[in-house]
């Protein structure tokens, strides 16, 4: 009769030589080695800054951009995200002439590259809106006198910069509106029907059962937009708002340091992009606690 | 016709629905008097739960009218949001706002839409919490509720808005056996308190020990309406009779 002792004792992974090989191998290719690349590469592009001469001076250049671009992106971004909840609710409502004005924005927008908006906003947009006020002005002129305050206003005025932010903002504006549609869409119906059947109105359901839930779910794309304005805000570069891409171009075209430059500008970026992805998974964790 | 006394606080007058080509209410004449439990009973899909919505304007109607405590519904759906403060529903999928408390489940519409200060609607939410015999779980998120404990919590919150009368639109249908009768049991205390409700339910024994009148719902029409008595015990109706056979064994 075969008694516990005599029960064969199945040879465990760890005493197999064969196995204990195969698993170091797994454990080494599961290393992030992306990650160590990376790291890497950073801790020699952060040798070169602090040795060689042609790097430090690219790099203190393009570090003199580095304000532009963190406040464009913000400001761009914080617009963005208002113009974007406001045509998203326009999106899903149910009048007739709200939710047609937003779509027809949203499906502006995202048939125009970003550059062309840019462009747009600033060599067309502006300056007609302040020939509008001018004429404006001038149609007042009675009431208001002669070079009234609106008369006297100049698009030149009108740093190119803050230019770029609005066209920045309503670009970003028209991809959150569909986020914040999708995430508003994606709350199922029994929730309206319950906040309505207590008795709430439409904004006060939205405002305290539906967008709570919404915005909660769209934290992941939202938190990915903000990278990719990041990214995108170096094309301010092209109307010479000077952001650290437009310090690289200047530098490089005076240095001839292409190299130096252009791998100072490529690690900026994706440093800040690093950065700014651990900060929105940070906002996502305590989001979802909360 | 004029239907029930001048008791009533809820007239259904000859409703009509329709969803696309389906004629899902045809031509439904009722009432609900003050402090009566109505409960109605029908095959799936017989528009007992879109009477139901009707009442307060979940789902618009397309002729005919309801009127709620003085406020009449019609198809212009106007008064709607008298008529809400003053009915409470419970769904079949209980919907709490999964975002907050339980304690918050409760008080979010006091505050806003009863314009109550904190205070005073956790004060009411804690009695009504012990009510639906629940008070532990005030801080609790809806989430990590059994289904019984949520509707119940449902209830309370439907309740915090002093209705005058409570609509349950199949309340246990998507509970786990074991959990419908603490749910029936509240229903019942309800009842016993004098509550106006109005109950979709597929649950006979409920329908027999708390319902002062019966209807029987096939078709978008009502086929029979009487006591639970005469409804179960000796009924004249024969779908209702053919009804009662395939759910009573």
């Amino acid at each position: 009769m075969p008694g516990p002792q005599n029960t064969p004792v199945l040879p465990l992974p760890e005493e197999s030589p064969h196995s204990a090989q195969v698993r170091a191998i797994d454990r080494i290719a599961g290393l992030p080695w992306w990650l160590i690349i990376l790291l890497l590469t950073g801790v020699l592009l952060v040798y070169l800054f602090s040795t060689s001469e042609t790097y430090i001076s690219a790099f203190t250049r393009i570090v003199s951009g580095i304000l532009v671009t963190v406040f464009v992106t913000v400001v761009s971004y914080t617009l963005a995200l208002f113009l974007g909840l406001l045509a998203g609710l326009g999106r899903v409502s149910k009048n007739v002439f709200v939710s047609n004005t937003a779509t027809l924005y949203v499906q502006v927008i995202r048939g125009i590259p970003i550059l062309v908006q840019l462009l747009y906003w600033t060599f067309v947009i502006i300056p007609l809106a302040y020939g509008a006020l001018n004429a404006l002005g001038a149609l007042l002129a009675p009431i208001l006198g002669d070079n009234n305050a609106l008369m006297q206003l100049q698009s030149r005025d009108f740093d190119f910069m803050w230019r770029c932010i609005v066209a920045l903002a309503f670009a970003y504006g028209g991809f959150e509106a569909e986020t914040f549609r999708a995430g508003i869409e994606s709350i199922g119906r029994g929730q309206m029907e319950a906040a309505r059947s207590l008795g709430m109105n439409y904004p006060q359901a939205m405002r305290y059962v539906i967008l709570p839930q919404a915005i909660r779910r769209v934290l992941p794309p939202l938190g990915n937009d903000l990278i990719s304005m990041l990214k995108d805000s170096s094309l301010v570069s092209a109307l010479g708002v000077r952001d650290m891409t437009q310090e690289a171009r200047l530098y490089a075209a005076a240095s001839f340091q292409y190299v130096a430059t252009y791998t100072s500008l490529a690690f900026m970026y994706l440093s800040l992009t690093l950065v700014l992805s651990l900060f929105t998974r940070f906002i996502e964790t305590r989001w979802k606690q909360a | 016709m004029m239907y029930g006394n001048s008791n009533a606080i809820i007239r259904i007058e000859d409703v009509h629905k329709h969803f696309g080509s389906v004629h899902a209410l045809r031509g439904v004449s009722t009432y609900v008097d003050k402090g009566e439990v109505l409960v109605v009973i029908g095959p799936s899909g017989c528009g007992k739960s879109t009477l139901l919505r009707s009442i307060n304007g979940l789902e618009t109607i397309d002729g005919g009218r309801v009127i709620v405590d003085g406020n009449v519904i019609d198809s212009k759906h106007k008064n709607i949001n008298a008529v809400r403060a003053e009915v409470g529903i419970v769904f079949q999928q209980f919907n709490l706002f999964p975002h907050l408390t339980v304690l918050e489940n409760l008080t979010l519409a006091q505050t806003k839409v009863r314009k109550r200060d904190k205070k005073e609607s956790q004060e009411i939410a804690r009695d009504l919490l012990h009510k639906v015999r629940i008070p532990e779980k005030a801080n609790n998120y809806p989430g990590q509720l059994s289904g019984g404990q949520q509707q119940r919590v449902a209830i309370a919150r439907a309740l915090a808005m002093n209705p005058k009368v409570m609509l349950f639109d199949e309340p246990t249908s998507a509970l786990d056996p074991e959990m419908i009768n603490e749910v029936l049991d509240v229903m019942l205390d309800l009842a016993n308190d004098g509550m106006t409700m109005l109950v979709v339910s597929h649950e006979m024994g409920f329908a027999r020990n708390a319902a002062s009148r019966i209807i029987f719902m096939e078709a978008g029409k009502i086929m029979a309406e009487g006591s639970p008595k005469e409804m179960f015990d000796n009924p004249t109706n024969d779908r209702m009779r053919q009804f009662l056979s395939k759910i009573l064994h």
